[in-house]
């Protein structure tokens, strides 16, 4: 979505400078709700991971079957708690659980009436295209993320979708996987996933997925202009330079 | 304008941000109405579990391929204590599970009694709340079954199962469900492992099966299964040992 005010116009280099209306309120909420949510699943499941860390396939797996990443304990300060407590980070995970899945719910839905999945995150067949795409990837390496209005790129549209349609969705159902009464409710829950410990090596590495894209994210924003992203997550409201 | 925040001191400041969100987490969890907080997420499992769970909705039972090699025995070994030994050595001969509390007929039988009983068998998966999981064959009389026999009270709420099991050498270890998972079909005392007896480390003689559950509500060395209406009572009041003892959620389908 693109609305633009006329502010005055810069004039040092000969440079212009607009606000655009980047954000819409649906989108800084969810925004801001999961820098919280996010954090707090990541790191209270670091906890949880630790009190058993071996990853299998399959339907069962404990310490006399062959395991397919055995991990030594992650430190304190990656999780939640600081100290072992396997029953305090449940009581994190399982309550801020309710925030990640509903709240990715109701954003979808917003999103989808609000128009926003269409008009910002939605690709065009010529945006797909291998010529336009090598063109988005080769700006990207020479750090120049902005077009014209702002608008999503490409590659970042290719991320979000992956995000939200994929990795969190992903990570919520093979979450679900892993409670024996789930199981007994949705059993196709195991046949998704193809047994419990295979959910539970999915749901690892789907977190490990969310990880990955926040420092890529937050790197980007360090490398974009972090004041003017921060402040357009908060008000909405972007500038953008353009060569007058 | 990103000129005045310089990167050094927006990552510093992240580094700091991040150390000061993780003792605020810390703080937090340490504060019992936050902790109040967050156990509404619990107690909102426990509602959606059971209101999108059939009553008999059955835990997957899976084929002889899918049994676990080993299966791994956790918690208790080997219950201490010279009672204990003795029923070890005569083989359980004059083990006793005793069912009294809230019922018309308290009874107490020998292991032969309940291996002579209707018995289920059935290959499930056991989901400790540490991740792992193993699965085995079990075989045992059906809960329901033991509870009819005694003629439960219809005052009766929930369903305690006390243990020869003494975990840190003070408390016994002691488990309770509700009377939707006594009444599953599922639910049963389970006397064998695979095709032999139940071994020690598993709970030996008899054990409690409650397969939309995780294993710590699974109770091993069962000497007393007792009907009551309230569970604060009993204990510290959290029905059941690591509920009481390490704050996990008495509701274990997740």
């Amino acid at each position: 979505m693109i609305e633009t005010t006329e502010l005055p116009v810069v004039e040092s280099a000969r440079q212009e400078t607009r606000q655009i209306f980047r954000h819409r309120l649906s989108t800084r909420l969810w925004h801001w709700t999961n820098a919280v949510t996010i954090f707090v699943m990541l790191m209270s499941g670091l906890m949880i991971f630790n009190a058993h860390p071996r990853l299998y396939w399959g339907h069962y797996g404990a310490n006399m079957d062959a395991a397919w990443l055995t991990l030594p304990r992650f430190p304190g300060w990656a999780t939640i708690p600081s100290q072992y407590n396997l029953a305090l980070a449940r009581h994190w995970h399982l309550a801020f659980a309710w925030v990640l899945a509903f709240g990715l719910l109701a954003y979808l839905l917003w999103s989808l009436i609000n128009g926003h999945l269409k008009k910002d995150v939605a690709l065009s067949k010529a945006e797909v295209a291998p010529a336009h795409l090598w063109e988005d990837i080769k700006k990207h390496a020479k750090f120049d993320f902005h077009s014209e209005e702002a608008r999503y790129n490409p590659l970042q549209k290719i991320t979000y979708s992956l995000v939200l349609f994929v990795i969190i969705p992903a990570a919520i159902l093979s979450g679900l996987t892993l409670s024996p009464g789930m199981n007994a409710a949705w059993p196709w829950l195991i046949d998704l996933f193809g047994g419990r410990q295979s959910a539970r090596s999915i749901h690892f590495i789907m977190a490990g997925g969310i990880a990955a894209f926040i420092v890529v994210h937050l790197a980007l924003v360090l490398l974009a202009g972090p004041i003017n992203e921060i402040r357009s997550m908060i008000t909405g409201w972007f500038r953008l330079e353009t060569k007058a | 304008m990103s000129k005045i925040i310089t990167r050094r001191a927006l990552i510093g400041g992240l580094a700091v941000g991040s150390g000061a969100l993780l003792s605020g987490c810390d703080a937090l969890g340490q504060n019992a109405d936050f902790r109040k907080l967050l156990s509404l997420g619990e107690t909102g499992n426990f509602a959606i579990q059971r209101s999108l769970q059939d009553r008999m909705a059955l835990a997957r039972e899976f084929g002889p391929e899918h049994i676990s090699p080993i299966f791994r025995a956790n918690g208790t070994r080997v219950p201490p204590g010279d009672a204990y030994a003795a029923h070890m050595a005569e083989k359980f001969a004059n083990w006793r599970v005793k069912v009294d509390g809230l019922v018309a007929k308290p009874q107490s039988f020998s292991m032969d009694q309940l291996r002579s009983m209707p018995a289920r068998t059935q290959t499930t998966r056991h989901d400790c709340v540490e991740g792992w999981s193993a699965i085995g064959k079990w075989t045992g009389v059906p809960l329901k079954l033991l509870l009819d026999v005694a003629g439960l009270s219809t005052r009766a709420r929930y369903i305690v199962f006390h243990c020869a099991d003494m975990m840190s050498g003070q408390n016994p270890y002691y488990e309770s469900i509700d009377l939707i998972d006594a009444m599953h079909p599922q639910t049963i005392l389970a006397w064998a492992l695979g095709d032999a007896e139940l071994p020690v480390g598993n709970g030996a003689p008899v054990r409690l099966r409650v397969e939309r559950q995780l294993g710590y509500k699974h109770a091993k060395y069962v000497e007393r299964i007792e009907a009551v209406d309230d569970l604060t009572k009993i204990y510290r009041g959290k029905g059941g040992y690591w509920e009481d003892g390490a704050g996990y959620e008495w509701y274990a389908g997740l």
